[in-house]
């Protein structure tokens, strides 16, 4: 037992100095963007932080626990919003900078988390389409709300979101600020998320999707499995809205439609239903392609390619490749992979 | 006297103009193995399923060691001690042999979610006796070197007996299974009947059992029920069911062998 | 004072049913589909959309808004259900089929990429700025009890979508095809056994459910005559929830979820505040599905197709 706990204690330090070096490594990318990078591909790098955060968000419900949510974008939106509002609150500005903008996604996480309880709530009694279908109805009545509320600009939309500032005594800039913000949002999020599906506890939510029927003759209290899904998924999709707030500095309810969502949903479509690594390279695609490549095709053709690209994407990946990019797999299992396929062909040779 | 672990009264389950179980009535004690027979669509997993509180019976009153369950679902069932494996194998399918009888124990553990996504001390003690816990009850069933494997590559069989470890892993009292030995041959299914009588001993089980092959019941089921039409038509010792004129009929006039 | 509330509550009413026989126009291609497929089709907003455009371009093309009338109307009705059936074939041959026996989330993930692509792809063919549809009903009052008018324009809608209903509860019931369609919504494999075509009663559906779409897209045009690329989206899954609310499979379901959600919505919109229009169907949706999730029709007079 001694030997056990031991044993335990020194697998658990073991498991802090990863993300920790994750971040680090993406602030000193941020800092060499900041001297590098001009100001348009800043933004765009920025933005694939906040879109992998939804991404990978959205693919706890949809792709490891089977169930199928269309109204991300009004998780999302709670969040921004609630962010960018509390941004500009003067009772908050006895709070560094670096605080403020830290734990501003936490706030945000919370509010959208408890509109993910409340929509989680039908779908315990709702499967596939039909839990789709009442989860667009959520995130459009979401939007219908915001834009109803005076508070947060209504139609016209909320101005004047502060950017993030950190530490500006490090010389940190804005971009490194938002950027290092949203790296360390992002390490937490898909942290967070990884280890959850990667340990028995976490594989719950992938029994549900797996067969409902079974995990719960098998003690899984499915209701509870479901609506923690949606809460995390939700939560995260809120700091992920909070840090595109900052990002884009300017809110509109007609920004978090259907098609907000379908966007993500094109994420993990591509990036494959079950896999986090997937997610984060899908979103970073999604976020340039538009930029990089069909902003020069735009020029040339003079229309709006984008949506037209992404939904024949959709319907091509349905119908020729399912899976998407990596499936259920994630990066690590395929470098693992090759690396077990090069391995005895190393070993013959040094025969 | 041994206590009685599962009562059902009266047992009626109605499906629009259908009574799939009509008025059923059971009493098991710890330590009973007893078979439950019947032509097919007879009602038999329906039993299992209201007994399970997969369906809620229309009609009278399942007891789970004196326990009204009627207000329960499945996963309540599971931690009272009863746990059951499925006809149409229910796997799952994508996920690692490990992995499925992990899940199954889970109700055993003590961290949370919480402690899992802080990696602490707890997650890795709990988890890892949770794989030790899995790989022995694993190896009773010589599954252990398939631990990685998807559970739904496994052949037909095995599928099967991993059934029965993933359901043994909620540590129940009392487990039913339906038709376990449904798809194999002489051979396995007699080897299979020897692992549920040594598991039986070993966890000190009370087993329920669905068949479809009288022979292999009465080889090892000390009481028998009889099931037609959703209505218990017999029960008995295995002599007594051989022997009773009713349900020789309702075989035969199913067409089915006995 | 009272009568005059209650004449405003009649107009309302008129209203309400006018805007209703128009969803459940719509609602019956979601619920053929669905009592079929199991599928939402998510595209037959769009099939509806194209439909309004094809009888914008056609009205344009013989200059009907200067010849308006019965004769024109029908031109335009004609045309769009050509268009829309044509389009609904072609989506299930392209995009449905294919998955025919593909997990249910890549189907509806499908059908949520052809309706994208359809909005889309109409805003670069047909321009994303609104047109106006071509005015061949003229809408003026009829004749008035007490201060409450009749206007032309929903008396048309009215008679289209009743004689359109009439039509359909013919063809479901009476005909060949219907009793083959009825066959294959309760059981395909079944049907399919007892040497019904499919595939081709599937067709059959998409045909007549895009039809129907697109006798709807005329009227809707006739109603709010700007029509634009992204006018399906919020009708069509209102006309969804119509459908759910009346029982989703269920063909006397669907009118009625139509005309109850016309009438809601114009109920609030009279008495409440016009911003929430867009909420209520959502609101309805979420409700039914909680408190009767078989829809009002659904479970015993269930007469699905």
């Amino acid at each position: 037992m001694e030997m056990r706990d031991e044993a335990a204690r020194s697998q658990a330090l073991k498991s802090i100095p990863g993300p920790l070096i994750g971040i680090v490594i993406l602030i000193a990318i941020a800092y060499l963007l900041d001297a590098t990078a001009n100001p348009y591909t800043q933004f765009v790098l920025t933005m694939i932080l906040a879109n992998a955060v939804l991404a990978t968000s959205l693919n706890l419900v949809n792709g490891f626990t089977g169930q199928f949510s269309l109204g991300h974008a009004g998780f999302m939106a709670v969040g921004a919003y609630t962010s960018a509002w509390l941004a500009t609150r003067p009772e908050l500005a006895f709070l560094p900078d670096y605080l403020k903008f830290l734990s501003l996604p936490i706030a945000a996480g919370l509010l959208a988390a408890i509109a993910g309880y409340i929509v989680g709530l039908p779908s315990l009694r709702l499967k596939g389409d039909y839990l789709a279908i009442v989860t667009l109805g959520f995130g459009e009545i979401i939007r219908v709300i915001l834009l109803n509320s005076e508070a947060v600009g209504g139609a016209r939309g909320l101005y004047g979101i502060p950017a993030a500032a950190a530490i500006p005594s490090l010389g940190m800039s804005e971009f490194i600020s938002q950027f290092s913000i949203s790296s360390i949002w992002l390490v937490i999020t898909f942290v967070t998320l990884w280890r959850i599906v990667h340990s028995a506890k976490g594989r719950a939510f992938l029994s549900v999707r797996e067969d409902e029927i079974a995990a719960e003759a098998m003690g899984i209290n499915i209701t509870q499995t479901k609506v923690r899904a949606f809460v995390i998924s939700a939560f995260f999709a809120g700091v992920g809205g909070a840090l595109f707030a900052h990002t884009v500095k300017y809110l509109n309810p007609a920004t978090f439609t259907f098609t907000k969502s379908v966007d993500i949903i094109i994420m993990i479509v591509l990036g494959g239903m079950g896999s986090f690594t997937g997610s984060v390279i899908a979103a970073a695609i999604i976020t340039v392609l538009p930029e990089m490549v069909l902003r020069e095709l735009q020029q040339l053709t003079g229309v709006d390619l984008r949506m037209v690209i992404y939904s024949l994407m959709l319907i091509l990946f349905m119908i020729l490749k399912p899976t998407g990019i990596l499936g259920t797999l994630e990066a690590t299992d395929i470098l693992r992979k090759l690396r077990e396929r090069f391995k005895p062909a190393a070993a013959q040779e040094s025969k | 006297m041994s206590e009685i672990l599962l009562k059902a009264t009266n047992m009626t389950m109605q499906f629009g103009g259908l009574r799939a179980v009509d008025g059923f009535n059971l009493t098991l004690k710890s330590g009973e193995l007893v078979g439950l027979i019947g032509p097919n669509g007879a009602g038999k997993t329906t039993c299992f399923n209201c007994l399970t509180s997969v369906y809620k019976p229309t009609e009278g009153q399942v007891e789970i060691r004196g326990i009204d369950t009627k207000s329960m679902k499945p996963w309540q069932i599971s931690k009272l001690g009863m746990t059951r494996t499925f006809q149409n194998i229910r796997l799952f399918k994508d996920l690692s042999v490990l992995d499925n009888v992990a899940i199954a124990g889970l109700q055993h553990t003590r961290h949370s979610l919480f402690d899992s996504v802080l990696r602490s001390p707890r997650h890795y003690i709990e988890e890892s006796r949770l794989r030790e816990r899995a790989f022995e009850l694993l190896s009773i069933f010589n599954l252990q070197g398939k631990a990685d494997h998807e559970a739904g590559s496994l052949p037909y069989g095995e599928q099967r007996r991993l059934e029965i470890v993933r359901a043994l892993a909620t540590e129940p009292r009392l487990i039913l299974l339906d038709e376990p030995a449904a798809g194999m041959n002489n051979k396995e299914t007699e080897d299979l009947m020897n692992t549920i009588a040594k598991i039986r001993k070993d966890f000190r089980l009370t087993v329920l059992l669905i068949e479809h092959d009288m022979k292999l019941v009465m080889g090892i089921c000390e009481r028998i029920l009889v099931l037609d039409h959703g209505v218990l038509i017999a029960e008995g010792s295995p002599a007594e069911i051989k022997s009773n004129p009713k349900v020789i009929t309702a075989y035969l006039g199913s067409e089915e062998t006995v | 004072m009272d009568q005059g509330h209650s004449q405003e509550f009649i107009q309302h009413l008129i209203n309400g049913i006018s805007l209703g026989s128009i969803y459940a126009l719509i609602a019956l291609g979601y619920t053929m589909v669905y009592g079929i497929l199991q599928l939402i089709n998510f595209a037959h907003s769009e099939v509806y959309m194209v439909g309004a455009f094809a009888a914008f371009y056609v009205g344009k093309a013989l200059g009907l808004a200067d010849h308006p009338g019965v004769l024109a109307l029908l031109v335009l009705i004609f045309s769009a259900v050509v268009v829309c059936s044509l389009l609904g074939i072609t989506i299930e041959r392209l995009a449905y089929r294919p998955l025919r026996k593909a997990p249910k989330l890549n189907i509806l993930i499908t059908a949520i990429g052809v309706s994208l692509l359809l909005q889309y792809s109409g805003q670069i063919i047909f321009g994303a700025d609104p047109k106006l549809f071509p005015e061949v009903i003229k809408d003026s009052p009829l004749f008035s009890i007490g201060t409450v008018e009749v206007r032309s324009l929903d008396l048309t809608i009215l008679i289209v979508s009743t004689l359109v209903m009439a039509g359909l509860h013919f063809l479901v019931h009476y005909t060949k095809i219907g009793t083959a369609m009825r066959a294959v919504s309760s059981n395909a494999n079944v049907a399919n056994l007892m040497g019904i075509n499919v595939d081709r009663i599937i067709t059959y559906t998409f045909v007549i459910g895009s039809s129907l779409a697109g006798v709807a897209s005329v009227l809707v045009g006739l109603k709010y005559p700007k029509i634009d690329p992204l006018m399906g989206m919020l009708f069509g899954i209102k006309a969804f929830v119509a459908a759910v609310l009346g029982g989703i499979g269920s063909l006397p379901g669907a009118m009625l979820g139509g005309v109850i959600l016309g009438l809601c919505e114009e109920m609030v919109v009279g008495y409440l505040s016009s911003t929430y229009r867009d909420a209520l169907a959502f609101g309805i949706l979420i409700l039914i599905l909680l408190l009767r999730p078989a829809g009002l029709l659904g479970t015993v007079t269930r007469e699905k197709v």
